[in-house]
């Protein structure tokens, strides 16, 4: 039996699982719709039966690697633990049937969960201004963007356009102050695998906008001169911005507005464990200056005598980046995370996500090269320059990994280092996970040496082997029924 | 600690491992000056069952929808099988990251596939992609995705019908590029009136069907008008109302984007939700977010991964087609199920739930002196404007006080349409009961204004 059928290939006609009680109403007068406005031919969807859906869907899941049944290092992505819990809230009927336009008195407890995780977010950042906005890490970014721009143009400085980024930073950087209309400028890494002071500041200048940085950096770094690259930046004029998907490692240990931060997007779906279900939803709260904070977009949630109340009156505003006033699921399962923890719980966590990742990079930098083999924050980047010999790649090292049960780590990011290994353990992980993972990591170099084929041929062990991916763009089928 | 697994020897050990004495010495890379001294301002932790407590509590301070609720205005109350819950709430789908690994995510590139199958079938287009944030922020990428596909034409027009945090989505994305956005106003029918808007200069027209006013637009027209304009068409949809109302696609749409939240998910007090984005197969390259297609592996076994990745930012940098990374692949999920859970006959049977109890509602507030409906009760799928004889805010009170929500104030969205107009919305869910019990609420507010 086939059982790697595509929903239209279970298709039969005259199956459905949704079928509606009887209509307590007078039946649809269709004829009353304007003319031309009814369907021509209905939809092309599969039709099945309710159990062969949840066959359908059941089959599919199993053909995921998750955190969930398997260690998933990858990099920059912070996959730790997502509690049970926390889902469990999203479902209470009081938080998932209310509708974002009930009177803002009939929705208080909603309001109040919003403002408890701004709170929570400005004393971990020490930036006061948070909106719950943005839908993902990268809205984050192009929020603070247009909202420093339009400080600028507020106070007479509209020729600021630079967004000065590090070449380590991640794509979403340069592709937000694109998309905002600004014009995005790179800054070399010198060889300490930190930003090159003398490249920032012949760069800086009066059209300088803002400075984008991730602290800490995407190669697990922390930024030692972050206080004077702040003091450059603001000498020039510009404003600083810090790429927040890190957080993790330095929750409660240090707080951004102490180093100058004038803007940060946080990454919910990673520091505050909510999870990344194949691909979002997430949530990227930004928190600003007290001076930037009139220029946050719109709703607003403010106190007032009575209680809490969605503001959608902000005349500074920037505008809207999407509907309503955020991913309130999202916040919601962030706020369980952070009661659950407390300020003690979050200082543990950056210790721990830290002391994982050490742990992992001394155990593996006799087999793997470690390009900046010191002290790390919560990752840090190996590549395969002792494989090189052997004709292995990274690809290579991370296709046998999911034959030997694990996630592979993030690869070829930071483009800086080549054959990029970027690994990211988090403080959810058990010392015996981590030395399992470690033993495959040896393995894999003593492979590397002596059966070089097993790494190229792997993975063997999953539904389909290595995709050809030129394929799928040369001959691109992305649509079932297109192309049948 | 909560989540953390490693005990007081497991860290001792790591440490030596690491050649370091306390957690504090890990963090040495961050000068003294910088580390934050005492413990944040937060509350200590919780155990589970206290924050289960405080969660019931924080959740009693809110008025569910489920006794009655006229709200919609880009949200819906819809129902979905419960089996959508279990199936996307599977772990498997939930703690994976993006498929970037295709050979460990199966699952996840499968049932994207699939979604970009659906999304293309109901909306009429050739290829959609795996999800984009919500509504609002899809038709902002289509407008980007427009001006791209027609360099040198800067003006966008938005009907002012689409919903209004759509047009502020567009606004505020387009605010530094140099394109300029124009307001096609509404007539007296509650329709677009393009005029002589669309031109030569003109990248993108913007409109939504049903439209903001409930109203059920002409798009045909619409797309024919862009079309001779040589401008790109975008259609805002409501994917339950294309169970039944012609495709954007038929209608010669070129881009069709919509909020997927009426395809089960709950409204959750805005989120998350997430967005649909179709368009031509032409136009793929062009196109933001993540997409599906289909391959082989090297024995020929079929298999799928995300592909046309040089247009994304991890590879394009600035010059990508859009910044989005993590989209909402967690609810487009949810929504390949309900429409997989659908059918064709399963979606047309609610969005003829929809229009009928809409049909029944209109003629029975309609009948209540006082009352009219602002368009006529045949321009609408699931939502209209009422004429009230009083402010809409106080017909709200009363229904509040009978223990429903009532519609929205849509004045405050349209001033022009004073502030006596009410928006309500009926969905599959909405029950004769609660419609009667909502006419006889309005009865008397007639009756009083009428006195008066
Ligand atoms: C360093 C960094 N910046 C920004 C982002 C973008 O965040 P999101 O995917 O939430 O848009 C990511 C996530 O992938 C990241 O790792």
């Amino acid at each position: 039996m086939n059982k790697d059928l595509l929903l239209y290939e279970k298709s039969q006609p005259g199956r459905r699982t949704l079928r509606l009680g009887r209509l307590d109403v007078p039946a649809a007068d269709l004829s009353a719709l304007p003319a031309g406005a009814l369907r021509r031919t209905p939809p092309d969807l599969p039709e099945l039966g309710e159990l062969e859906l949840v066959r359908h869907y059941v089959r599919l899941s199993k053909k995921n690697v998750s955190i969930a049944d398997s260690f998933y290092p990858l990099g920059s992505c912070t996959m730790k633990y997502n509690p049970v819990l926390n889902e469990a809230a999203t479902a209470i009927p009081g938080f998932n049937a209310i509708h974002p336009l009930q009177d803002s008195g009939r929705v208080q407890g909603a309001l109040a969960v919003m403002k408890r995780v701004a709170d929570a977010l400005a004393a971990v950042t020490g930036l006061p201004g948070v909106t719950l906005h943005p839908a993902a890490g990268a809205q984050g970014e192009l929020t603070a963007l247009l909202v420093a721009h339009r400080h600028f143009v507020e106070t007479g400085q509209k020729q600021r356009k630079m967004v000065l980024i590090p070449d380590s930073a991640h794509g979403t950087n340069p592709a937000s102050a694109s998309i905002a209309g600004l014009q995005a400028v790179e800054v070399a890494s010198g060889p300490d695998g930190l930003v090159d002071l003398d490249d920032l500041a012949a760069k800086l200048g009066e059209d300088t906008a803002v400075f984008m940085i991730t602290n800490p950096s995407t190669l697990g770094l922390f930024e030692t001169k972050i206080a004077k690259i702040s003091e450059m930046v603001h000498a020039a004029g510009g404003l600083v911005y810090m790429d927040g998907a890190n957080l993790n490692a330095i929750l409660g240990v240090a707080r951004p507005a102490d180093f100058g931060v004038d803007m940060m997007h946080i990454n919910l779906h990673k520091t505050f464990s909510t999870p990344h279900g194949g691909g979002g939803p997430g949530a990227g709260p930004i928190c600003v200056t007290q001076e930037l904070e009139r220029y946050l977009p719109s709703p607003r949630v403010v106190e007032e005598e009575g209680g809490l109340r969605l503001d959608y009156d902000t005349p500074y505003s920037i505008g809207m980046l999407r509907g309503w006033a955020g991913n309130f699921g999202v916040l919601l399962r962030a706020y369980c995370y952070i009661r659950r923890l407390g300020a003690e719980g979050l200082l543990r966590v950056a210790q721990n996500a830290v002391l994982n990742a050490n742990y992992l990079r001394v155990k593996l930098r006799g087999a793997f090269h470690v390009p900046y083999d010191r002290m790390c924050m919560h990752e840090f980047v190996c590549n395969t320059k002792n494989q090189r010999e052997q004709g292995i790649h990274a690809v290579d090292v991370a296709k046998r990994l999911i034959d030997l049960g694990h996630h592979p780590m993030t690869i070829y990011f930071p483009l800086v280092v080549s054959e990029a290994m970027m690994i990211e353990p988090t403080e959810t992980e058990a010392k015996e996970t981590l030395d399992a993972f470690v033993a495959d990591m040896l393995l894999i170099a003593e492979e590397a040496k002596h059966e070089p084929e097993k790494l190229h041929a792997a993975p063997v062990t999953t539904p389909v082997g290595r995709l050809d991916e030129g394929r799928a763009v040369k001959d691109p089928v992305l649509c079932y029924t297109c192309s049948h | 600690m909560p989540f953390i697994q490693n005990t007081d020897a497991d860290r001792a050990a790591m440490l030596a491992a690491v050649g370091v004495k306390t957690l504090e010495d890990l963090f040495e890379g961050i000068p003294a000056e910088l580390r934050h001294k005492g413990p944040l301002p937060i509350d200590a932790g919780l155990s589970e069952d206290e924050l289960w407590s405080e969660l019931q509590e924080l959740a009693s301070w809110n008025s569910t929808t489920t006794a009655g609720c006229f709200l919609g205005a880009g949200m819906y109350r819809h129902w979905w099988p419960r089996v959508v819950d279990a199936l996307q709430g599977r772990q498997e789908f939930v703690t994976a990251y993006t498929p970037y690994q295709p050979e460990a995510s199966q699952g996840t590139l499968t049932a994207f596939f699939e979604f970009q199958t659906m999304v293309a079938a109901l909306t009429g287009m050739e290829v959609a992609n795996a999800s984009m944030y919500d509504g609002s922020s899809a038709a902002a990428e289509a407008v980007v995705m427009a001006a791209n596909l027609t360099r040198g034409r800067d003006k966008v027009v938005v009907s002012r019908g689409v919903h209004p945090h759509t047009r502020r989505t567009i606004t505020t994305y387009l605010e530094w590029t140099g394109l300029e956005v124009v307001e096609a106003p509404l007539g007296a029918d509650g329709r677009t009136e393009l005029g002589g808007l669309l031109d030569d200069k003109t990248c993108a027209l913007v409109v939504q069907s049903p439209n903001t006013l409930g109203v059920i637009e002409d798009g045909a027209a619409q797309a024919a008008a862009a079309k001779q304009a040589g401008a790109i068409s975008v259609a805002c949809v409501y994917p339950i109302a294309l169970g039944l109302l012609e495709s954007p696609g038929a209608q010669g749409f070129d881009v069709a984007v919509g909020d997927g939240q009426s395809l089960g998910v709950p409204t959750a007090f805005g989120g998350p939700s997430f967005g649909l984005f179709a368009t031509r197969l032409a136009n793929v390259r062009r196109m933001p977010g993540r997409i599906v297609g289909q391959t082989v592996d090297g024995q020929g076994r079929r298999g799928f991964a995300l592909t046309f990745q040089t247009r994304e930012q991890h590879i394009r940098r600035a010059k990508a087609t859009s910044n989005i990374c993590t989209n909402n692949a967690l609810i487009a999920l949810r929504g390949a199920i309900y429409m997989a859970a659908a059918g064709p006959a399963g979606l047309r049977e609610v969005a003829e739930h929809c229009l009928a109890k809409t049909q029944y509602a209109a003629r029975e507030l309609e009948a209540l002196p006082g009352f009219s409906l602002r368009y006529g009760a045949g321009a609408s799928f699931n939502e209209f404007v009422l004429d009230c004889p009083v402010p809409a805010a106080q017909v709200n009170r009363a229904v509040d006080a009978a223990g429903m929500i009532g519609g929205f104030e849509i004045g405050r969205w349209y001033p022009e349409l004073g502030p006596n107009a009410l928006l309500l919305a009926f969905t599959e869910l909405t029950t004769r009961r609660e419609i009667d019990a909502l006419v006889r609420t309005l009865a008397p507010l007639a009756a009083a204004a009428t006195v008066a």
